[in-house]
């Protein structure tokens, strides 16, 4: 669903509409569920953040002024949801991405220069990502330290503004940037060892 | 043209910047004209798009159960309460 489709069901939500209640309610839990299931890795806590979220979406529903604001809006509260319920592990020291850790090696020199690369022309073209790359893409992006992990889902997957990301987060926009280049460069390298021993779609 | 190691390492941290259009017109140039050039850079860009490309099109494998009456019902109840209460 767009964010216009977003904003318009949200309208529909607002104005008392039951058809598009029960469509809000389907759309925004396979999200918050999704998110939360990256983020925590439990599948009982995922669905419960889910509902506390939706819960949350409800009975706050008249203190969004902005329709069109509705994904970051329902991300926010549950990012909260999502922190009360790991509370117990918030003060586990945070582990930081270094961009050394990322840079590719270069070979040869003049015109002969090349980096050590899989071959990305294996990946599938069609936009429906086959089940094993996706099964690949949810492995590598949870095993991102949560700090960067959260920056990417909700940028990259939720394809939220980097505005609206260091708002749910509060942290600077700058803060995102630095995450989110890190992130993407660490999701990289997952799909880089994956193409290099794996033919997607192909068989092995 | 004589290539600059130094540079690439420089393009390397800025890349999600330059592909996410958040860099003003001149730094964006300037890497353009840097990669036409390079090809360790432009291989390197192309998986990072290619990257950023899978995880826009990423929906999920894993869904929630389907939602039980009881769940509903709460959901539903704190929506009526809100609608009730603006009258």
């Amino acid at each position: 669903m767009t964010r216009e489709q977003e904003t318009e069901l949200t309208r529909s939500v607002l104005a008392g509409d039951s058809a598009a209640f029960d469509a809000f309610v389907e759309h925004f839990r396979a999200k918050v569920f999704h998110y939360t299931w990256l983020m925590c890795g439990q599948r009982e806590d995922a669905e419960e953040v889910a509902q506390d979220t939706l819960l949350g979406v409800f009975q706050h529903l008249d203190d969004l002024r902005e329709p069109e604001r509705v994904r970051p809006w329902v991300f926010r509260i549950a990012r909260n949801a999502c922190l009360t319920k790991r509370r117990h592990s918030v003060f586990a020291p945070a582990r930081e991405l270094s961009l050394d850790e990322f840079v590719p090696v270069v070979h040869g020199d003049g015109q002969h220069r090349h980096i050590e690369i899989a071959d990305w022309s294996l990946l599938p073209e069609d936009t429906l990502l086959q089940s094993e790359l996706k099964e690949q893409l949810d492995c590598a992006i949870a095993a991102l330290p949560d700090n960067y992990k959260s920056v990417v889902l909700l940028r990259d997957v939720e394809a939220l503004s980097t505005e609206e990301t260091a708002q749910i987060l509060a942290v600077s926009t700058d803060t995102v940037k630095t995450r989110l280049h890190r992130a993407r460069l660490a999701l990289r390298q997952k799909l880089d060892q994956y193409l290099n021993t794996a033919k997607p779609g192909g068989g092995r | 043209m004589a290539h600059d190691p130094e540079r690439c390492k420089q393009i390397f941290a800025l890349l999600s910047e330059y592909l996410d259009l958040e860099m003003p017109p001149e730094a964006c140039a300037e890497i353009e004209s840097h990669m036409t050039d390079c090809a360790p850079c432009i291989e390197f860009a192309e998986s990072l798009k290619a990257t950023i490309a899978l995880c826009r099109q990423h929906s999920p494998e894993v869904r929630p159960k389907p939602l039980s009456a009881e769940a509903k019902a709460t959901l539903q109840s704190a929506w009526q309460q809100v609608l009730a209460s603006r009258k």
